[in-house]
């Protein structure tokens, strides 16, 4: 493995990471809001907060990390990225900012208004489309570049079929991941209502999400041959993907093993995710800008390499507390135990 | 937008987006300290008030620590949204500390949620403070990570420039540079003293503001005394920060001094206004710029005029200088008044003013932390790397950035007045006096 590949393995695992928490986070926003209007509020609103309480700043640690490190890793991506995505990116900041601290307020400060969390529900909503708009330009075909000064065109980004069937796979996506874990985590506090009210959600967004999924691969092969081709020689990758995603639905629907759902559930993302990746390999923008001419130099990916290593071995062992304590704890999770400060 | 107004939007931003973090951020890296302090009292003692206080502050501290959260992801991606250029060439030299930072606030994010959610979850308490060790730890280490990529920009060195290629690039160099361990130690130090003084104020207000609770008057006591001890770590340390300009950056030093003309035996310019060159009403305390400087009353300190026209910093800096060093040594004062004030029994310190002045103290703290950061940023101006790169060539190129500032305006307005209004209702909700009775907890000690 050379650095490069090291350097983006890394991040993409981040990035990773960062989709499925921050699914889980959005969608629970969604699913509460949506409960309120009809009236079910009571059924979720006390696992949400149950499971986002202690996590949520953790949540947002996985975007920072993902683009501090790239800057580090790939600097030239400040320039191209940094330069285009001025509008799309302030707004998801904004709307970030909105949506964690309104939670943060709400949550330890003083309950408030149902308008409130309404807004919540849609922003959390709103911030998975804004930034999968950067999946849609690294693709190419959406920034010109005109006496050495990259930007985005917005005709086009908005006109693109492409753009708007990622933004729906995004939504559905977190929709569908947001509402498997909470059957699950519905499940394992003995809440019978909630999870079947979870189980039904997860039913219903299995199929925008496979469905959209496999539009865009369509969309790919004539906006993007060179990624669209790659991807098709590991198609066995999405083959595995597949048949997780069949596993999931089938146990879902079978009331079976709501944690194996889970755990097969993030297998198929997992395995898309990377295969997606490593198809859009070398390039980090179609065509301006690969992994090889924009990496850092020598000593300094060394250096965020051994830090990362020495991070992880902090990190691992403090996350595997955090989700013993309140993720696998029954105590916790049943609500017997209320420890808050 | 031709291109100087995208540079000119974009310094706004940049200006406007830290100072409001700042706010928040100082109290996130000086406050999980004061409640380790409270809880760790609160045991040894075995005195419910101090364990109550910990826990206030605990409740008090989400909120800013989300605001501190959310505006710093917004500063960490604008640096590369508005200054792409810049942060093309910092991120081959000076990427490391930055993603370290990342990990910092990855631990104390995770000890965060550990420690809220576990109180009286153990047998010993003592398990319990451990937990807000790494939140203290990881809140102080993200300071010193930012604070090292802020001192680079000041005096960049570990790589070397051979024709427009970094070659020779050591970023453990880069780190460690000159600018780097006084501007350490002062923001931290600082943000300790600003906190301490913060918590004095709301204890001190809460005196005055009729309840007369021994809870509040060991939170005062307790607060004032910290208090002292870092302010007079940071006029120390803020003294070798002086000695550090006058040998790496002579020309921030000589604008903030107004000192034009390369001298020994130079005296401190304190307030005052320039006509035309000339320094009037000023009060000057002599000998005391060469002391800062150098640690010689005779020294010589290089003047204004030995720096090209456009390097030369803009002059307003100096009354940022002097409203930071003027509100140190007043703190400095007040609360070693206190402390003597409550050894000897002098009954002056419990008096309505001498409250109000500690009242002030938080807010005249956090404006001294403004002031130091803008004397600093502007005192580097024009470069954004002091002898590399100017600041209008490390601006965007994107035409948009006016609608941007008014967006993130909006926003801070709304964390601003969102965060003081639900501190206030849940302190208001919640008195303390209710929440000692709920808890029978009536076997304090006594103060002092
Ligand atoms: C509570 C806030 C506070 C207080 C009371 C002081 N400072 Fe300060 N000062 C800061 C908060 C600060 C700061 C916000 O933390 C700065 C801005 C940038 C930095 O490195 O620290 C700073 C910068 C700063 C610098 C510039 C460093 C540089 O640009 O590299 C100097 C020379 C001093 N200070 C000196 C002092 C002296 C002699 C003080 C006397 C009491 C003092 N400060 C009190
Ligand atoms: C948090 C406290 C800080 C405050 C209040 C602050 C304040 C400011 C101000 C007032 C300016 C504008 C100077 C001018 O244009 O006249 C500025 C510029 C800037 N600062 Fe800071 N700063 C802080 C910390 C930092 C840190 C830690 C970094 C580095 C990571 C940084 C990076 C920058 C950059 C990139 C600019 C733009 C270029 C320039 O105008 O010099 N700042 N800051
Ligand atoms: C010297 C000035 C600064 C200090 C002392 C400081 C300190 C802190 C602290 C303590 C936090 C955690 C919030 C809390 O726990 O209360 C925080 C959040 C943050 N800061 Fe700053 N900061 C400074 C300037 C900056 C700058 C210039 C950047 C941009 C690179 C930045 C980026 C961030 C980010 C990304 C977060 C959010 C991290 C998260 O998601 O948990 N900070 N800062």
């Amino acid at each position: 493995m050379t650095l490069e590949i090291i350097g983006i393995t890394v991040l993409w695992t981040f990035l990773f990471g960062y989709l499925i928490v921050a699914s889980i986070d959005f969608g629970a926003g969604f699913f509460n809001a949506y409960s309120l209007l009809t009236g079910r509020q009571r059924i979720l609103t006390n696992i949400i907060q149950r499971y986002l309480s202690p996590v949520w700043e953790v949540t947002n640690v996985f975007f920072v990390f993902f683009f501090v490190g790239i800057i580090g890793f790939f600097p030239k991506t400040a320039f191209y990225y940094g330069t285009t995505l001025l509008v799309p990116a302030s707004i998801a900041l904004i709307l970030l900012a909105i949506r964690g601290s309104y939670y943060a307020f709400e949550t330890y400060g003083s309950r408030g208004h149902k308008g409130y969390s309404f807004m919540y529900g849609i922003a959390g909503l709103f911030i998975p489309a804004a930034l999968s708009t950067v999946l849609t330009i690294s693709e190419g075909g959406f920034i010109n570049v005109v006496n050495d000064a990259p930007s985005l065109d917005y005709d086009a980004l908005f006109s693109s079929p492409l753009t708007w069937a990622i933004v729906v796979l995004s939504l559905s996506s977190v929709l569908y991941i947001s509402a498997v874990f909470l059957t699950w985590y519905a499940n394992t506090s003995g809440d019978r209502e909630a999870t079947n009210l979870m189980r039904k959600y997860a039913l219903i967004w299995a199929f925008p999400t496979i469905i959209t999924a496999i539009g865009i691969m369509v969309e790919l092969s004539s906006h993007n041959p060179e990624h669209y081709n790659n991807m098709l020689d590991i198609w066995w990758a999405f083959g595995i993907s597949f048949l997780l995603f069949i596993g999931t639905v089938w146990l879902l629907f079978k009331k079976k093993n709501y944690g194996m759902a889970f755990w097969m559930l993030g297998g198929q993302f997992l395995i898309a995710f990377f295969a997606y990746g490593f198809a859009h390999l070398p390039y980090l923008l179609y065509p301006y800008l690969t992994i090889y001419d924009s990496f850092t130099n020598e000593a300094m990916a060394i250096a965020l390499i051994v830090a990362f290593i020495a991070g992880l071995a902090l990190l691992i062992p403090s996350l595997y507390l955090l989700l013993r304590l309140f993720l696998f704890n029954k105590d916790y999770v049943r609500g017997n135990k209320d420890n808050h400060a | 937008m031709g291109n100087e107004e995208s540079v000119f939007f974009s310094r706004l931003l940049t200006e406007m987006t830290l100072s409001f973090h700042i706010i928040y951020a100082t109290i996130g890296v000086g406050i999980p300290l004061m409640i380790m302090i409270a809880q760790w009292v609160g045991i040894k003692k075995n005195d419910e008030h101090y364990i109550l206080l910990a826990r206030r502050w605990a409740r008090g501290f989400v909120i800013t620590v989300a605001v501190g959260v959310v505006t710093g992801t917004a500063i960490g991606m604008q640096l590369s949204l508005l200054w792409p250029n810049f942060m093309e060439l910092a991120g081959n030299i000076i990427a490391l500390p930055l993603f370290m930072e990342t990990f910092a606030f990855f631990f104390e994010a995770i000890f965060l949620g550990i420690y809220l959610y576990t109180w009286d979850r153990f047998e010993n308490q003592k398990k319990h403070l451990l937990l807000l060790i790494p939140v203290a730890v990881g809140a102080s280490f993200s300071a010193v990570f930012i604070t090292i990529v802020n001192a680079f920009m000041n005096a960049p060195q570990g790589f070397d420039l051979v024709d427009g290629e970094l070659v020779n690039i050591s970023p453990l160099l880069a780190m460690f540079n000159p600018a780097m361990p006084t501007k350490v130690a002062h923001v931290v130090v600082t943000a300790y003293m600003t906190s301490a003084f913060v918590l004095a104020s709301i204890a001190a207000f809460r005196l005055l503001k009729g309840s007369n609770h021994i809870y509040h008057k060991k939170a005062l006591y307790l607060t004032m005394k910290v208090g002292l001890v870092f302010a007079i770590a940071t006029a120390i340390i803020g003294d070798f920060s002086g000695k550090y300009l006058a040998e790496y950056q002579p020309e921030k030093l000589a604008a903030a001094e107004w000192h034009f003309e390369t001298e020994g035996n130079a005296p401190l310019v304190l307030y005052g206004v320039l006509d035309d060159g000339e320094v009037k009403y000023a009060i000057k305390i002599p000998f005391a710029l060469s002391i800062l400087a150098h640690a010689d009353p005779t020294a010589e300190v290089l003047g204004l005029e030995e720096f090209p026209e456009d390097e030369i910093p803009p002059l307003y800096i100096h009354y940022l200088f002097d409203l930071m060093v003027t509100i140190g040594m007043s703190m400095v004062t007040l609360s070693a008044l206190y402390w003597l004030g409550k050894r000897l029994k002098w009954a002056f310190v419990d008096s309505k003013l001498f409250r109000w002045l500690i009242v002030l103290g938080g807010p005249a703290s956090i404006i001294a932390i403004e002031a130091g950061w803008w004397f600093a940023e502007v005192g580097r101006q024009p470069w954004i790397l002091r002898g590399l790169m100017r600041v209008e060539d490390a601006a965007t190129t994107s035409g948009d950035v006016d609608i941007m500032l008014y967006l993130f305006a909006g926003l801070y307005i709304v964390l601003g007045i969102g965060s003081i209004v639900v501190l206030t209702r849940m302190f208001k909700k919640n008195p303390v006096e209710q929440e000692l009775k709920d808890r029978h907890a009536e076997k304090g000690g006594d103060i002092l």
